[in-house]
């Protein structure tokens, strides 16, 4: 099995792969909610009807050919820094971080898909892909539940479809998300329009890091509302059609932006840059609205195409776990500014200075070939 | 009229109480009534009470609760929480959950993905029983594209030499 260093200093699939469209979009993810017929759900089981069925769960889990040479661990065998690593890489929820003992976590060795044994419900598996890719997220997911559920017997009722401890979850048990990054939207102040859209017709709009976070770094997460009374690859498509015309908004607000206000764009790339460059405190929330600038510089052509990767890196690896991780020594807050802003002179040394002569609206990418 | 309880006061409530198809009726003075929560909207069991008189022990006023019977949820935790205690509960409280999916939901009917114990051939199951009512109604009603779905549905839980 994977040990949980070798977990935190590989890249996950998902940032080395360029998706469709990877400029707007960073990943796509599915998750399933399954329950064991019979026993309780985690939240109201006896400690030892948990443990119980963890202790069915975990071999199970682990012995998916899609986690070989993977990570396991009991929850109770990870302090509480390495949860927060976990949740900051969005392998576990922070739900589960809350917990201890009776809950594990098995990951991938990609870390493209992640189980969690007795969070709400006694399983919560994940897919995760690069850019907008929700169906083959979602194939992933289903074949892995396709397995398991030859291996034990998931609780399901003909009406109500698969069980889940929370009704909101019930029928399909998917909730499918994607990942935006929509500072064009937010810049010409169009994006409240846009959520207040999406909500309307029954998708949710959350920020980085889920239910009842900030939409910190200009990044939104589109999912699902609904999961019973309609078929998985209906919920798939029609979130995929409504993230399309999302990502159509997002690029004409760019292109707007850059046409009418090219002055008011190139100042925000600048001071990002130079902020990220020659910082020596930064704030958790002021290096991610700066990193979603240069990574809009480089989508623009200011700054070089290829430092979207690393700021989709670096998006992760300056959350205040990580940092201390990192760092090997718990450090307050004041210390992990510091260190933030230290981290992101020395990764973002190499970059080149912003070249306003290269501003160039985004272009649509060409219509897939069928 | 005197007081079924004290025997003493004048008797100025008077209950009638049906349960289980028997009528009961009890008179109550206005310090007994209240006394045992008459007043109290929240409601008492007259039977309850009226069992209670004869050997003074203290009245239960809590009708029995809905309970899962695989775990133990009750209706009260479940109201609080929202969450349901395990697989078995949505038989147990299942019944009155259409209203707050219908909220919830895009339907109150799972229409996904089946696992394979749950795809049973044929008449007992329940699932494809209901579908195959819908495909009548859809045909009947000349709805050819839904039934013609429908259709597919009952193909798909239906292993081919029992289909439809």
């Amino acid at each position: 099995m994977m040990k949980f260093a070798t977990l935190l200093r590989k890249p996950p699939e998902w940032m080395l792969l360029d998706g469709p469209h990877r400029d707007i979009v960073i990943t796509s993810r599915v998750r399933l909610a399954r329950n064991l017929d019979g026993p309780a759900f985690p939240g109201f089981a006896k400690k030892e009807d948990r443990t119980t069925v963890m202790q069915e769960l975990q071999p199970v889990v682990e012995g998916l050919p899609e986690m070989k040479d993977g990570f396991s661990e009991d929850l109770g065998g990870l302090d509480a820094i390495r949860k927060q690593v976990l949740v900051e890489k969005h392998l576990i929820s922070r739900e589960q971080a809350a917990k201890s003992g009776g809950s594990a976590a098995v990951i991938n060795r990609d870390q493209s898909l992640s189980i969690m044994i007795n969070e709400e419900d006694h399983l919560r598996m994940q897919s995760i892909r690069s850019g907008l890719d929700l169906r083959v997220a979602y194939a992933a997911l289903d074949r892995v539940d396709e397995e398991l559920d030859g291996l034990v017997k998931f609780a399901f009722h003909p009406r109500f479809g698969y069980l889940t401890a929370c009704p909101t979850n019930l029928g399909t048990g998917m909730r499918a998300s994607a990942m935006l990054h929509l500072p064009g939207l937010v810049l010409s102040e169009q994006v409240n329009q846009v959520i207040a859209a999406v909500n309307k017709i029954g998708l949710a709009v959350r920020g980085l890091y889920g239910e009842g976070t900030e939409a910190l770094a200009n990044l939104f997460q589109i999912s699902n509302q609904h999961t019973l009374g309609e078929r998985e690859p209906e919920i798939i498509a029609r979130l995929e059609r409504v993230i399309e015309q999302i990502i159509n908004h997002e690029r004409n607000a760019r292109r707007k932006l850059v046409e009418d206000q090219p002055h008011k764009v190139l100042d925000h790339v600048g001071r990002a840059y130079a902020a990220l460059r020659y910082a020596h405190i930064l704030e958790s929330k002021e290096a991610l609205t700066q990193l979603s600038m240069l990574r809009l510089g480089s989508d623009l052509g200011i700054l070089p195409s290829d430092l979207g990767r690393t700021i989709d890196t670096l998006l992760v690896e300056i959350q205040p776990a990580h940092l201390q991780i990192n760092s090997q020594r718990k450090l307050g807050p004041e210390e992990r500014d510091v260190l933030r802003a230290e981290t992101l002179r020395q990764r973002l040394a190499g970059v080149p200075e912003p070249r306003p002569e290269s501003l160039q609206p985004p272009v649509d990418p060409e219509p897939p070939v069928i | 009229m005197q007081c079924d309880v004290c025997k003493q006061n004048k008797a100025t409530v008077f209950l009638t109480q049906i349960e289980k198809g028997k009528m009961q009726k009890v008179n109550l003075c206005e310090a007994c009534a209240h006394a045992k929560g008459v007043a109290d909207p929240k409601g008492f069991a007259l039977v309850e009470m009226l069992h209670g008189f004869g050997h003074g022990e203290k009245v239960a006023t809590q009708p029995q609760e809905r309970t899962c019977p695989n775990c133990g949820m009750t209706q009260t935790t479940f109201r609080k929480t929202g969450r349901l205690g395990c697989g078995a509960c949505y038989q147990t409280f299942g019944e009155g959950m259409d209203q707050l999916l219908k909220a919830m939901h895009k339907g109150v009917r799972h229409t996904g993905r089946v696992p394979a114990w749950a795809k049973v051939v044929g008449r007992d199951n329940d699932r494809v029983e209901d579908l195959r009512v819908r495909l009548e109604e859809a045909v009947a009603a000349e709805r050819y594209e839904e039934a013609g779905r429908l259709r597919d549905e009952i193909r798909q839980l239906t292993p081919p030499e029992t289909a439809v």
